[in-house]
């Protein structure tokens, strides 16, 4: 595989440090949820060391789907509009069974949102972007061809044995965060268990250049005409690739599918015609795990290494973004002394559930596409039959249920709720709107400052230092609708934009409780 | 006869969703299929379906969901 992007390993200060040099966080593995962190903490002033155990982006074509709330994180890091700019906007899907179609679907039917329901974007573009920005952020050290070889995991802190092309050397780190992987090498350091299902069924993963006048749409077929029995997805990336998975089955042999000569006339059945270039191709079988925990002393794992799903629902690095996102303030808050290190139990509980929300959702579509026993093979049949035909069939056929946002459903940092009608939850991931003459156009903005987010009418007057107050103006219909902002009421969101209280009266003291509970002080 | 089912949702049946949850309802009926052979699957399909007809108990509907699985391929 030609690198997309080569980089050079560098002789580090730390290698000739008489005594092991510390550092407050060292993340392990540059990879989007490792780029994305570093990036994160260094907007939070925490200076970190990333190591890699490469020295390059990868070419292979991986995660293609980033959803808005990936958006709205990479927008916070000042990324998100190249992005937009060089990917495929989506929201529309279409269903087929056989020739027919099923259903269409609209991701994002209603506006006031700044980032689209979803961009298709190679992985490598994402990486590349997250690499540009740390490398302008001098707060964040990264160290290419430096791979994590040994590990001692204490209650006050990490010693790491890393290897590099000069030979070992180590580090102290008051938190080691373990991005590396599906493969984590830091998961078998410590020989920790990645329990979960095993999808028997073999699919083809190709990314195939060619121009083609189909819309910017997923469209996923049971059935095909083009490839009987099986499923079949098609979607659009940037630069005329387009990414097509095909069903296999489970007795596929991985090596003899690969083969361009068995490649190509499958997907010249398909598209009807051979006028195409085959960029990219694998064969795989899913698996949904994941840790028991996420938080093991001073090491703590997020994105793949901590858990893995099937593609149905591009629900792998858009958690694992998410992971980032949850992680970041909270650890900041830590290492700046301003929250004891027992803030991070709400990372564990709010990211393992949400694994778990993402795990049931992959698994479920998972075997809806891949029935594993007659009777559910019969059953599957006959909800694509009746789809045509009513509406709740039309529910049950799954072909993917995509990425949302996890509510974080009685999270330890939200405060209690009183009844309301209509407005946002404790726990629930922030909805963007549009701000008429705020300092930010758009409430998704606003969380660049880093800061948490106090809205209501009066909110400058009665916000605590630190606190980024909003106020709704003349015209900010949908953001008083959104968070149901009448009568005074007021809502405080974290730092990654989740509702962590609201007030009927807003009162300085009250506010400053929910903060204190919010920061893990409570 | 295809006509009047397809467009007509004038009966009784209940044509659109009634599950906050549709996927968990479709999970539920899925994994009691799991460890069924062919004829374990169909009988108990069978036993499903009478169980759920009573529970309906209700002959005019009954006649229209017959009619609708008749009607699908």
């Amino acid at each position: 595989m030609q690198p997309f992007r080569q980089f050079a390993y560098r002789r580090s200060p730390d290698q000739d440090a008489a005594t092991p040099v510390r550092h407050p966080v060292v993340i392990v593995g540059a990879g989007p949820v490792g780029l994305t962190l570093a990036l994160d903490l260094a907007r939070r002033q925490v200076p970190v060391v990333l190591i890699d155990d490469a020295d390059r982006i990868g070419e292979g074509s991986r995660a293609i789907c980033f959803a808005k709330r990936t958006l709205e994180i990479f927008d916070r890091l000042g990324l998100a509009q190249a992005m937009v700019e060089k990917g495929v906007t989506w929201q529309k899907g279409r269903v087929f069974r056989g020739e027919t179609e099923l259903y269409a679907f609209d991701l994002l039917p209603e506006g006031g949102h700044k980032q689209p329901a979803f961009i298709n974007l190679q992985q490598f573009y994402v990486e590349a972007a997250l690499v540009e920005a740390v490398l302008a952020e001098p707060l964040v050290d990264l160290r290419w061809s430096n791979r994590l070889a040994g590990l001692d995991n204490r209650e006050d802190g990490a010693t790491l044995t890393i290897a590099t092309p000069d030979g070992d050397y180590s580090l102290e780190a008051d938190w080691l965060i373990a991005c590396d992987g599906a493969r984590s090498p830091t998961r078998g350091l410590l020989g920790l268990d990645f329990r979960g299902e095993a999808f028997e069924d073999r699919f083809l993963i190709a990314d195939v250049k060619m121009t083609a006048p189909f819309p910017t749409e997923r469209w996923f077929w049971f059935d095909p005409p083009f490839h009987s029995g099986q499923s079949a997805l098609l979607h659009k990336q940037p630069d005329d690739i387009w990414r097509i998975d095909l069903q296999l089955g489970p007795d596929a042999d991985p090596d003899h599918e690969k083969q361009p000569e068995i490649v190509r006339p499958r997907i010249e059945r398909m598209l009807g015609h051979a006028d195409f270039a085959l960029e990219w191709v694998s064969v795989y079988r899913f698996q949904c795990r994941r840790l028991d925990q996420f938080l093991h002393g001073r090491v703590v794992f997020a994105g793949d290494a901590a858990h893995q799903v099937s593609p149905f629902g591009a629900r792998g690095a858009n958690s694992g973004i998410q992971d980032a996102d949850n992680l970041g303030w909270k650890l900041a808050l830590i290492v700046q002394g301003r929250s004891p290190a027992t803030l991070l139990a709400s990372y564990d509980s709010e990211r393992v559930a949400a694994a778990d929300e993402n795990i049931l959702n992959s698994t479920r579509a998972t075997d809806f596409i891949a029935p594993r026993s007659p009777g559910e093979r019969l059953l599957r049949e006959a909800a694509l039959s009746l789809a045509p035909l009513t509406g709740f069939a039309k529910r049950f056929v799954n072909s993917g249920r995509l990425s949302l946002p996890s509510a974080y459903a009685g999270s330890t940092l939200s405060s209690d709720d009183e009844s309301w009608d209509g407005g946002l939850q404790p726990g629930t991931p922030f909805l963007d709107a549009p701000l008429a003459a705020a300092a930010h156009a758009w409430l998704s903005e606003a969380f660049s400052m880093g800061q948490a987010i106090l809205l209501g009418d009066g909110a400058a007057e009665i916000a605590p230092a630190g606190v980024l107050a909003i106020e709704p103006a003349a015209g900010d219909e949908t953001l008083r609708q959104r968070y149901a902002l009448e009568g005074g009421t007021a809502v405080l969101l974290r730092p990654d934009g989740h509702v962590a209280a609201r007030f009927r009266e807003p009162k300085r003291a009250v506010i400053e409780a929910a903060i204190e509970r919010m920061e893990g002080r409570g | 006869m295809k006509a009047a089912a397809t467009m007509s949702p004038a009966g009784k049946l209940a044509r659109e969703s009634r599950f906050a949850d549709p996927d968990a309802a479709f999970r539920l009926l899925a994994q009691a299929h799991r460890d069924l052979g062919e004829r374990e699957s169909a009988a108990f399909n069978a036993r499903l379906v009478l169980i759920l007809a009573n529970h309906i108990g209700d002959e005019e509907v009954l006649r229209e969901a017959v009619a609708l699985a008749r009607e699908a391929s």
